[in-house]
Parts: C-alpha cells; structure tokens; sequence
C-alpha cells in the first residue's frame, strides 16, 4: 500500500494547486511541492529493502480476465528514476514560482506539472507491460499540455503537435511490441517478462517485437531519426524544459531500454540497431548544437547527443556498458536540468536567449555564471566533475569492444570526435555568453535572479561536484543498486575512480578537450561553412508533410463520400439488401408451420390506414406539412397495433415519441425551405424506386418466415425471472432497469450526450425567419392565444401526476421512466408553446436541463456502482418488500433509483433539445423578406 | 347484449377512422386535414377503450389516457405553426 501511495499522492497533488492558487504564489508553490515531498520520503523509507536487491512489489486485481494488474514494482532501477523524477521535480516547482509571470495560470501550470510527475512515476513503477503502456502515453498527453502552456504561441502549439505525433506514433509501436511480448511470454507481468529472456530472444516474433519496442523508446529519447521534435519542444516554459527535455521525459526511453536490458539485450541485432541509432544520434546532435544560436537550442541538440550516448551504451552490450549508461543517466539528469534553469535565468534577466546579442554577462551576474560554467564544464567533461567520469567511462567501453571486427577502431574514433563537438558547444555557452565583449542591444540592464531561483541550480550543481570529486562516496551505492536492476546479474568489479593512470580513455578526453577548444576558436569559418548548407526546418517539414497527408486524406473522403444522402441511403440499403436476401435463398419454405390468427375487421382496417398512410406521405412528400399529416397517422396506427398486439409499454412509449417528434419536425420545418427540390431524373426515380421494392418485399417476405414459425427466443427466461430475480411483474420494464440495465445506462449516456451537443451546436446559431408562410400569407398578430394558455396551464399538474404514477408503477404494469420522462417533456413542451420562452424563463431560472441531465446519468451510475459496496459486480439491483401501514405490502427495489436516473435524462435531454431548438429566433427575431 | 354493442361500436368506429382518413387525404384545405388527424386521435381513444371492454381487461385504459392528453399537443404544433410559424417564440 505504501508503494501504491507513490503514484496516488502526485493524483492528489495535481488537484492541490487548482485549489491552492487562490491562497497567493508562494502558497500555491508549497502546496504542489507537498505531495512529491512526502512521496520523496516514502521512496527513502523503501530504500533499505531494495540497497538488500529486494524487489518490492505491491498489487491488486484490476481486469484479470485481460491479465491486467495493478502492479506497482520497487526496483534499484525504478528507486533511482523515481528518485530523479521526484527530486528535481521539486527543485523545478521552486523553479518555476519565479520563473512564471503574473500572466501565467500558475494553477494550471503546476497541475500539469504534476499530471506529468504522475505519468513518469507510473512508467518507472509499472510491474505490469500494459499499465506501463498506459502511463507512457499519459506523459506523452501531459507533455503535450506542458509544451503548449503559452498556447498562444504559434511556435508552441506546432512544437507540442509534432512532439505529440511523434512520441505518440511511438507509442502505438510500443503497445504492439508489449502485445507481442504478452503472448511469447504468456503474461503481462514485467516479472516474468524479465526472466524469460533466453525465450524471447529465441522465438520467430523476437526480431518484430525488438523493432516495436525500440520504435516506441526512440521517439521518446528523440533519437536519430526521431530527434527533431525534441528542439521545437523548447517553446515550453523553461521549467518545463527543464524537468521534461533534460531529466525525464527523454530519459523515460532510455529507461524502457534499461527496463527491458534483461529480455531483448544480447543479440546481433539488439547491438546493431540500437548501437548505430545511438552512435547517429550522438554525432547529429553534437553536430548542430554547435550552430544554434538560441542558447536551449544549443542545450536541446546536446540533450539529443547526450541520449545518443546513453543508448550508445546500452547497445554495446558488455556488462560495464550498461553501468556507465545508468551513470550518466544520472550525471545527464543533474547538469543539464541546471543548464536549463540557467538559461531560464538568463532568459529572465535579459529578454532574449540568442547567443549573438547575449555576451559578457559575467560582469553582471556573476553568481549565475559561476553556476552555468560549473555546469557546462561538467557537459563537456572537465575532470573533477561528474561528467567527466562517465564520459571516461564511455571512451573506456568503446575501446573494450571488438564488435565492427577489424572496423572496430571506428567507434572510438568517432566517439571521440562527439567529445569534440560536446566541447565546442559547451565552450561556446561558456565563453559566447558569459565573457566575449558586451551584450548587444537589451532592453534592460540584466541583473541576479531573486535569491530563491538560483537554489535548485545550486543544489545540482553541488551535486555535480560532489559526485566528480567523491564518486565512492557519493554515488557508488546508487550506481550498484540501478545498474544490479539493469543486469540482473551479479556487478562486474569496476573501480569509480578519478584517477586511472595514464591510459587510452584519458588521451581521448585530452584530445576531445583540446579539439574541442580548437574547433570553437575557428568558430567563424565553421558558421561560413554551415551557412552555406541549404537551410533546413524540420518544423516546417513536418507541418507541411501533415499538411500534405491531411489534404490527401481529404480527398480520399471526397472520392468515397460527396455528401449526399440519397447515396448513403443507397449504399447502406443496397448492402442490406445483399445480406438479408441470401440467407431467404436458402429457406425452403418461404411459409413455416403455425397457425395463422384470424383476420378481424379492425386490424384490417389498420393495415389499410397503416399502408395508405405510407404511400400519401411519400406522394406528397414536396408538401412537407401534408406530408407530415400522413405521416401522423402511420405513428398513430403503429402505437395502436402495439396496444392490440399486447404490447402496452411499446404503445405508450410510441405514443409520446410521436407528439415529441410532430414537435420536434415543426420546429425545424420553420427554418427549412417549405417547397422540397423538383423531382429527380426519371431514371434516378426508377433506380430507387425499384430498390424500395425490392427491400420491401425482402423484408415482408423475412417478417412472414419469422412469423410463422415457432419462435423459440430468450424471451421466456426474462418473463420466468422478472418476478424473482428483478422483483418486478413487468418483464419489459425489469429488462430496462435490471436485466440490461448496462445497455440502458449506455443508452442515457448517449442520449445525453447527443442533447448536449445539440445544445452546443444551437447556441450561436441564429436564422432568419420568414415573413410569412409559404402561401405568402401574414403571420397572426396573437402571439398566445389565452384559451390555449390557460388549458396547457392546468394540463401541466394533471400530466406531472400521471408521470409520476406511470414511473411508480413501472415495475409491474406498464411504465417507467423513459414513458413517464416522455410525458413530463411533453407536458412542459405545451407550456412552452402556449406562453413562449420569455414567460417560462423567469419561472423556470433554477432548473437548468443540462444539470438535470448530469444528475440523470450521475444517478444511475451510482445505483450501479452501489452494488460494489455489497461485493456484488456492477447494476446488481435488490428489492425488498416492507409492510407500510395504511399502504400495506410494498416493495422498494434499487432499480427504482436507476429509473429515476432515467426519468431526469429524458426530461433534460428532451426539452433541452427543444426548448434550444425554439429559442432560435426569439432574441432578435431578424426577418427576412417574404421571396417573391 | 353487450357483445353486440362492442360489436357495433367496432363497426362504427372503423368506420369513422375510414372517413376522417378520407378527408385527410383529399384535404383540400390544410385546416381540413389538421380536424380530420385530431378526430382520428379521438376516434382511437374510444377504440381502445373499445378493445379494452372487449378483452376485459384494464391495461389498455392507460394507452387511452395517454392518447387524450397527449393527442392534441401536436394539432397544437401544427396549429401554432400555420398561425405564427415558429411554434416556441
């Protein structure tokens, strides 16, 4: 439990700060940071068990029919990641009380913020593929949110779509590999995933599953080809860059390829692929942060070299390899995350972070350029400091392996020139920003930061230099613990150390130092030569490259859809059509065996009403009013057949959907053309003419078999059982609320979906209203004719008392509450016909339909999820019966609330869609001119 | 006896259902058909009432209730519409 409190204290925090903002900045600030600090002292409690190599693990059943789990894995990996995540995590909320302005929704910021933390400890935490999967694109969402904090920024909102496309492409790989994964192995579980290993690697699927899962870590870590994302991801808030671009989120591929080190590493292809990917990775980006002039460009193209290193490392498959990748996970996370803030820093103080206006900046803010240079000197690997070692590291693992055959010189000499570029682009923040003159045109004189933005940078840069200086004593134990997790194997013995000797991996830090000092000098010739390179934007690229595919997708659905919906009509009707008339070609006998009832005079009557009716309302189908009329009549004579044909629920429904819809078509037969368009071509008129045959008589001919043949169907299970398990004689009804209460919720769902968005959709809409009628007569001067008022008037209690006696009753005679909601909107309906909206608006101000609608759904749900209190699976329903006295027996069932449920969404739903419907013309009733 | 009135009634009601459908179609004004649907609603209340008292039975009554309060909202509808053209102003 404790373990899971990890990832449900940042759930809380993200609504800590929307609650906090209100109490000032700083309040706000300490808010948010209270949840990861208390999850920072859990993850320190837990640290004994696993510094042991314990794994910790905490579950719950979640879906076990899909193997899904919650599982909440404590390793030396995840201790280490979490530990990161949550500790610069803080240092960013203290960041970033300074660094947003008044201007900036600091609520929002930190909610997203810690949306983010949440994801990145539930990727790290995850003992299950699945739920991992799940977190990992949550922090694809939360960094989409966080890239596009200053929305109205163009450049933000193209940064946080691209970063979104790519991380999520990368994602939908990911679930596929994780799929795959799941079937080899059987099981979902990262425990068993990680020791069947040699299994993975031997089956058919291992290649395609490797290819998936990379595909998914190496959007993430923005590596080569991927990378170009990650520097358009700048237009974030520093803070955020910070925390997502240089600690986290990048490194959450890096950590899948850690993760999964145990069950895919080892092969040929492994190191093939993810060696060359890092190799490319490191070289690009060291390439072209040399040429960018906005100093988190600079930083940005070294986060992409420095993740190319790291995943260089893990594809050179030795052992010591992959501890020097954890390492400088670590020493990665530290520096950069305080390169960041200072270059928000300096962003702050001076207005701009181009590198050609910023120069000289020691003299006036000494402090802050102490911290940086420390910093950078750590990037480029100055010895004393954190970055160094690894990076020694690292030169030592590319001279151990033998991996290119007798080519295998090539990757340390390549290795070696990323060095170079690692120290020319961190000479250049250096030396470009803090001394070479003057700065050049500010709008301000640049001055410290205020006292409280500086001690994130400084505590990191402290632990830069401790870990340069004291690595045994620092950071060993940590290394041990991760790099254990990593390998699941016993630790080779390596010495952390600064000094080693004169040896081969020192020479090349010596070159790299001095090539790199070389290169920066000549640093003019070398922007000549860029120059001259066309110029390439991989946001506008991109941009186009969406827009290209958005528009041939367009025309695709041009080419299959042009909008008519005679031609879906024809298309769906025709496929029917196919479907329904082969199986009828296999029937023997059209005619089954039952007996057919007598044929009475009335029903006969029916039909020929029901038939004539049809066909009139097609015939006059260009006088939509008379068409109306007919069609009036079909609706009556159906809600009849339903009574007669001992379907009373049916009929009483039919009857108030009919009187709904007659409303519902008048209302926007007003704003529609009263005259239909003129007839279609003659062979257009054959063509459907003769399909509407066809169907008809192939669905006559179905309804016929069907019907005269014995029917066995489930429907006598529901009426054996209503009574004892659904407490109710109304099977129809007990169907509803109990049987297949899922559907019905569903269906409510929908329907008040559906209302809301019509709500939506009629809400700015306003339309010209004819002057006359379509005979070009004037409109009546009455408005609301008093009779009429005073007869709806009384109407509505009489009707209010028959709804509720309907839904009373529902449960065991015809009723309930879909009927009862239908008579209640109809009455309302009538009030609002009768006196208009402005009467009603006043008296009806505290009833709002689209609560009416929450609360519907909100209280079938409910009724649904009450049943979990009692340990019984969702919609279970209980009744009772209690003896009243003066009313004797009575039963109360819980399906009762349900239908309440339903009861409100109908009303809401119905009278919303209405009433908006009506409320179109009334504010400023434009008119238009009577055509003439 | 009084199977041969229900008898009757079925006879006459058909009847009328028939007529008013007649009128509905042939119009030839539009108030014409609005009475003729409404009397067709009326008609059907007393059928099945009509049918109720032939099967003896209550469940039916509810079907009639609903007929004559709810009937006339939409000769309502249609009403308003000729008059003012937009039924809720």
């Amino acid at each position: 439990m404790l373990l899971s409190a990890l990832l449900i204290l940042p759930l809380l925090g993200v609504l800590v700060p929307l609650w906090a903002h209100q109490y000032g900045r700083t309040r706000c600030a300490w808010a948010t940071a209270a949840a990861p600090a208390l999850a920072l002292l859990i993850l320190f409690l837990n640290l004994p068990g696993i510094a042991d190599g314990q794994v910790l693990a905490s579950r719950a059943t979640w879906i076990p029919a899909l193997g899904l789990e919650w599982h909440v894995r404590l390793d030396g990996l995840a201790w280490l990641f979490a530990l990161l995540i949550l500790g610069i995590g803080l240092l960013v909320i203290l960041y970033a009380r300074y660094y947003l302005s008044e201007k900036d929704s600091m609520a929002r910021f930190y909610s997203y913020l810690m949306l983010f933390m949440l994801a990145m400890l539930g990727v790290v935490l995850s003992g299950n593929l699945i739920q991992l999967w799940m977190f990992w694109e949550l922090t694809s969402i939360s960094s989409f949110l966080l890239i596009s904090f200053w929305w109205h920024k163009s450049e933000a909102r193209r940064g946080a779509r691209m970063a979104l496309t790519i991380t999520g492409a990368g994602g939908l790989f990911l679930l596929a590999g994780f799929l795959m994964l799941g079937q080899v192995v059987g099981s979902y579980d990262l425990d068993q995933v990680l020791a069947q290993g040699d299994l993975i690697r031997e089956h058919a699927w291992y290649p395609a599953i490797l290819i998936c899962v990379l595909l998914g870590a190496f959007t993430k870590s923005a590596q080569f080809p991927f990378h170009f994302w990650l520097p358009h991801a700048m237009a974030a808030p520093t803070p955020v860059s910070a925390y997502l671009h240089s600690a986290t989120m990048v490194k959450a591929g890096i950590f899948l390829l850690a993760r999964m080190y145990p069950a895919l590493a080892g092969t040929e292809l492994w190191f093939v692929i993810v060696s060359s990917v890092g190799m490319a990775t490191l070289l690009v980006g060291g390439y072209f942060a040399l040429y960018k002039h906005d100093l988190k460009g600079l930083l940005a193209y070294s986060t992409v070299s420095h993740l190319g290193l790291i995943t260089l490392l893990l594809g050179l498959d030795t052992q010591l390899a992959a501890i020097a990748a954890v390492f400088h996970i670590i020493n990665h996370a530290t520096f950069k995350a305080s390169l960041f803030m200072a270059a928000g820093i300096i962003d702050h103080e001076c207005g701009t972070r181009d590198m050609r206006y910023l120069n000289g900046l020691w003299r006036y803010m000494p402090h802050t350029a102490a911290l940086a240079m420390v910093a950078a000197a750590a990037m480029a690997g100055v010895p004393l400091l954190n970055g160094f070692l690894s990076k020694e590291m690292f030169f030592a693992e590319t001279l151990q392996q033998e991996l290119l055959g007798g080519l295998s010189w090539l990757i340390p000499a390549l290795a070696t020139l990323a060095g170079v570029f690692s120290v020319a682009y961190s000479a250049r923040f250096i030396h470009d920003v803090f001394f070479n003159g003057e700065p050049i045109g500010l709008d301000r004189t640049p001055h410290e930061p205020p006292r409280y933005m500086k001690i994130p940078v400084e505590i990191l840069v402290a632990l830069c230099l401790l870990v340069g200086i004291l690595p045994s004593f620092t950071v060993d134990g940590l290394l041990r613990m991760a790099s254990g997790a990593v390998l699941a194997t016993e630790l080779p013995t390596y010495n952390l150390s600064i000094w080693h000797g004169f040896n081969f991996p020192l020479l090349m830090s010596v070159i790299a130092l001095i090539g790199g000092i070389t290169l920066y000098s000549q640093r003019k010739r070398l922007f000549l030569f860029h120059s001259r390179f066309e110029r390439f934007d991989a946001s506008e690229t991109f941009e186009r490259q969406m827009q290209k595919f958005l528009a041939w997708a367009v025309s695709l659905q041009a080419k299959v859809d042009n909008q008519s919906f005679q031609r879906y009509l024809f298309a769906l009707l025709s496929l029917a059509l196919l479907m329904a008339a082969t199986p009828l070609l296999d029937l023997y006998h059209l005619e089954g065996g039952r007996e057919l009832h007598p044929l009475d005079g009335v029903s006969l009557m029916g039909f020929v009403l029901l038939a004539v009716g049809s066909v009139a309302t097609v015939i006059w189908h260009q006088q939509r009013l008379v068409s109306l009329l007919m069609l009036s009549v079909v609706g009556l004579v159906v809600s009849v057949a339903f009574a007669r044909f001992s379907a009373p629920d049916l009929a009483l429904t039919q009857l108030a959907v009919e009187v709904v819809t007659v409303i519902l078509l008048m209302l926007a037969l007003f704003f529609l053309p009263q005259k239909s368009h003129p007839d279609s071509s003659p062979s257009r008129l054959v063509r459907d003419l003769g399909l509407a045959a066809v169907f008809g008589g192939i669905i006559g001919s179905i309804s016929y078999a069907l019907m005269t043949r014995p029917l066995d169907s489930i429907s006598h299970f529901f009426l054996e059982n209503s009574k004892s398990g659904g407490g109710g004689t109304n099977a129809v009804n007990v169907i509803l609320v109990d049987f297949r209460g899922f559907d019905t919720l569903g269906e409510i769902t929908v329907l008040g979906i559906a209302a809301l968005g019509i709500y939506k959709l009629l809400l700015r809409l306003r339309l010209y209203m004819p002057a006359s009628d379509g005979e070009g007569r004037a409109w009546a001067v009455e408005r609301h004719p008093r009779m009429l008022a005073t007869l709806s008037q009384s109407l509505l209690p009489l009707a209010l008392l028959v709804s509720v006696y309907i839904f009373l009753r529902g449960h065991n005679l015809p009723g309930g509450g879909f009927i009862a909601g239908l008579v209640t909107a109809v009455a309302m309906i009538l009030q609002y016909v009768a006196h208009g909206v402005d009467w009603l608006q006043p008296r009806l101000q505290h009833l709002k339909y689209q609560r009416m609608i929450a609360w519907g759904v909100l209280i079938s749900t409910m009724t649904g999820m009450a049943s979990w209190l009692f340990d019984r699976p969702f919609l279970t329903s209980w009744f009772d019966y209690l003896h009243w006295p003066l009313v004797g027996k009575f039963e109360i069932a819980s399906a009762i609330a349900f239908d309440l449920g339903v009861y409100l969404t109908v009303v809401g739903a119905t009278l919303l869609i209405l009433a908006n419907l009506g409320k179109m013309t009334t504010v400023a009733r434009p008119q238009r001119q009577a055509e003439e | 006896m009084l199977t041969f009135a229900i008898w009757v009634g079925f006879v006459l009601l058909s009847l009328s259902l028939l007529l008013n459908f007649w009128r509905l179609l042939v119009g030839p004004e539009v108030i014409d058909r609005i009475l003729a649907l409404d009397t067709m609603y009326i008609n059907t209340i007393a059928l099945i009432i009509l049918y109720g008292l032939s099967a003896a039975s209550g469940l039916y009554f509810e079907a009639a209730l609903l007929i004559a309060m709810l009937g006339f909202v939409s000769t309502i509808a249609v009403c308003k519409y000729l008059l003012r053209g937009d039924i809720i102003e």
